[in-house]
């Protein structure tokens, strides 16, 4: 098995879910609370990937990360080196790719509580961050967790992106599906199965923690 | 302290809110209909709704001022506020609920003013249970204590007692006046049931369509409405259009003529012309029926009619006589059997004076 596949594939999916756990909490907040009108565009934005090609979403982002363009020169400047064909240019990637499975199932899960627990905590005389970390975020952790699980998942996952603006460096950007990729290429049907066979088991046991979160019962029991 | 408001809100709806009064210490009632603006009244003071233009403040405190530019926002403002469905943090226990507001607070601090709230509405043995565990009174306790442990300066109550039984809603506002009884802030209480506002109130303020119809004690408001739709929110199921046809000053009552019909009622004197018009209010428990032509009474008003239709509504028996007018008259399964109550027998209504009250 191509261990060192997996374990770059381990690490860029916990970077990338962890930073999307950052990223989509105030995202998610700002989404589902605020009252701005605008907030579907912002929506659909964050939602895009989920439509988008992957090639195509990989395309772009490689054009943005070429120093051509403003920010990938910024990042060359910055690192010395460019952004594309590396493992942080990878992180980036995902990030964006990966950006509407952290979100959305956050989001529903803010949208679910009752908008009357965010007004009395505000008449107790709590802010809003306390009201997030106090109120909303214990109501809504089991989709919290569900955003993780699938943001990691799903950044495990991929391959379109991958391959634009990571291409196939063992060790750098060579993740698990690309290795798959390359062992049928070269004909070896045997690691392919493998290591395919382990990305099965794998996805398995992510929808079986998060189908099995959603059916344990609730801490308190509903209110009659 | 008082708790003055004075506001103006449109809503997108079309509704207009347009209110000013002043609430002493003390329970004052805001009284209506849904939809009359009570609520969006409670969420203007609380800050949790913006009024177009106004000023909302407490004694000399403003909270809200449309023209000062004043607008202090919901956490600091520090007003109890009880909603309608509650509101308790499901995921927390009863201390915990209670002492959410008591944040800036040391632990034995907090401990002691969470223990003493919930001794005074009597759910000290529940502090460690989830409000999912604890019964509907025992809820509405919890959301008071937590409201009050605050130390408001004024407490809102959005019809909280209303899904509760009457005898327990008595106990908990007995134990809520008690509270307050020290501490004299200013408690606004929205319901629309006539029953909790005769029971809780000492002032009533009367709501439809987002203005004030009257206020003062719920007597004088509800059982002495001086206004047609008053009458009609108050619980008067029968108000009438009429004419005074005869004022008699010795006697202290006067006669009119239900309008369209030949029907006459006494009605006690008021300051309306012969000729002119006003609205009688009659509440459907207040008429007595007869089977058969009554004698030898005192009441001066004796109508004869048929009855249109009768059926249950809960245990009262609800019917309809036309008697010239259609009469709404309210009785007794007991007193139903009693005069063979069905549609098309003959009944005599029996009303006295007194029991009709004028409003112009």
């Amino acid at each position: 098995m191509d261990w060192q596949a997996i374990w770059l594939t381990a690490r860029l999916a916990a970077i990338v879910s962890g930073i999307l756990l950052v990223i989509s909490l105030p995202l998610a907040h700002w989404i589902v609370f605020s009252r701005r009108r605008w907030t579907f565009l912002v929506e659909s934005i964050v939602s895009l990937p989920l439509v988008l090609p992957p090639t195509v979403l990989g395309f772009y982002l490689l054009m943005a990360m070429g120093t051509r363009s403003p920010i990938g020169r910024l990042w060359s400047d910055w690192a010395g080196h460019p952004l594309a064909f590396t493992f942080e240019g990878l992180v980036v990637a995902s990030l964006f790719y990966s950006l509407p499975f952290a979100v959305q199932p956050i989001a529903t899960a803010f949208s679910q509580i009752d908008p009357t627990l965010r007004e009395a905590s505000a008449t107790l005389g709590a802010s809003t961050l306390r009201t997030f970390f106090r109120v909303v975020l214990p109501l809504s952790i089991e989709g919290v967790i569900a955003g993780a699980v699938l943001s990691f998942a799903h950044t495990v996952g991929e391959f379109g992106v991958v391959l634009m603006v990571g291409g196939n460096l063992p060790g750098v950007t060579r993740t698990v599906s690309i290795a798959i990729y390359d062992h049928v290429q070269a004909l070896q049907y045997r690691e392919a199965t493998i290591t395919a066979l382990f990305m099965l088991a794998f996805a398995f046991v992510v929808l079986l923690a998060v189908y099995g979160l959603r059916r344990r019962p609730l801490a308190a029991a509903p209110l009659a | 302290m008082t708790l003055a408001v004075d506001l103006a809100k449109r809503l997108s709806s079309g509704f207009a809110l347009d209110v000013s009064f002043v609430a002493e210490p003390g329970v004052t009632i805001l009284f209506g209909a849904s939809g009359s603006g009570k609520t969006t009244i409670l969420r203007c003071v609380a800050g949790l709704a913006r009024p177009d233009t106004g000023r909302v403040s407490i004694g000399d405190r403003a909270l809200f001022d449309g023209d000062g530019g004043v607008d202090v926002p919901v956490p600091d403002r520090q007003i109890g506020y009880v909603f309608q469905q509650l509101a308790l943090f499901p995921h927390l226990t009863v201390a915990e609920n209670i002492g959410y507001g008591l944040a800036g607070l040391s632990r034995d601090e907090r401990r002691t003013r969470i223990a003493e709230a919930a001794d005074s509405f009597r759910i000290s043995g529940l502090l460690d249970r989830r409000p999912g565990q604890i019964s509907g009174g025992e809820r509405q306790r919890t959301a008071l204590a937590r409201a009050l442990v605050i130390r408001p300066t004024a407490l809102l109550l959005d019809e909280p007692l209303s899904a509760l039984d009457y005898a327990i809603q008595l106990h908990i506002m007995d134990d809520l006046r008690r509270w307050n009884a020290e501490r004299r802030i200013p408690i606004l209480y929205v319901t629309h049931s006539h029953r909790e506002a005769f029971a809780l109130g000492e002032r009533l303020i009367a709501l439809q369509h987002g203005r004030i119809l009257a206020s003062g004690s719920p007597h004088d408001v509800l059982d002495h409405p001086a206004q047609a739709p008053l009458a009609e929110i108050a619980g008067f199921e029968n108000v009438f259009g009429a004419t005074v046809v005869a004022r008699r000053d010795r006697a202290g009552t006067m006669q009119c003529v239900l309008s369209g019909t030949s029907t006459e009622l006494e009605v006690p004197l008021g300051g309306t012309p012969e000729g002119g018009a006003l609205h009688v209010a009659i509440r459907a428990g207040d008429i007595l029926l007869a089977d058969r032509e009554p004698v030898g009474l005192s009441a001066r008003n004796v109508l004869a009619g048929a009855v249109v239709d009768c059926g249950m509504h809960g245990s009262t028996v609800v019917s309809t006589i036309d008697a010239g007018a259609r009469f709404v008259v309210h009785l007794t399964p007991g007193g139903a059997d009693t005069l063979g109550l069905r549609p098309g027998a003959r009944v005599w209504l029996i009303i006295k004076t007194y029991s009709c009250r004028i409003a112009v």
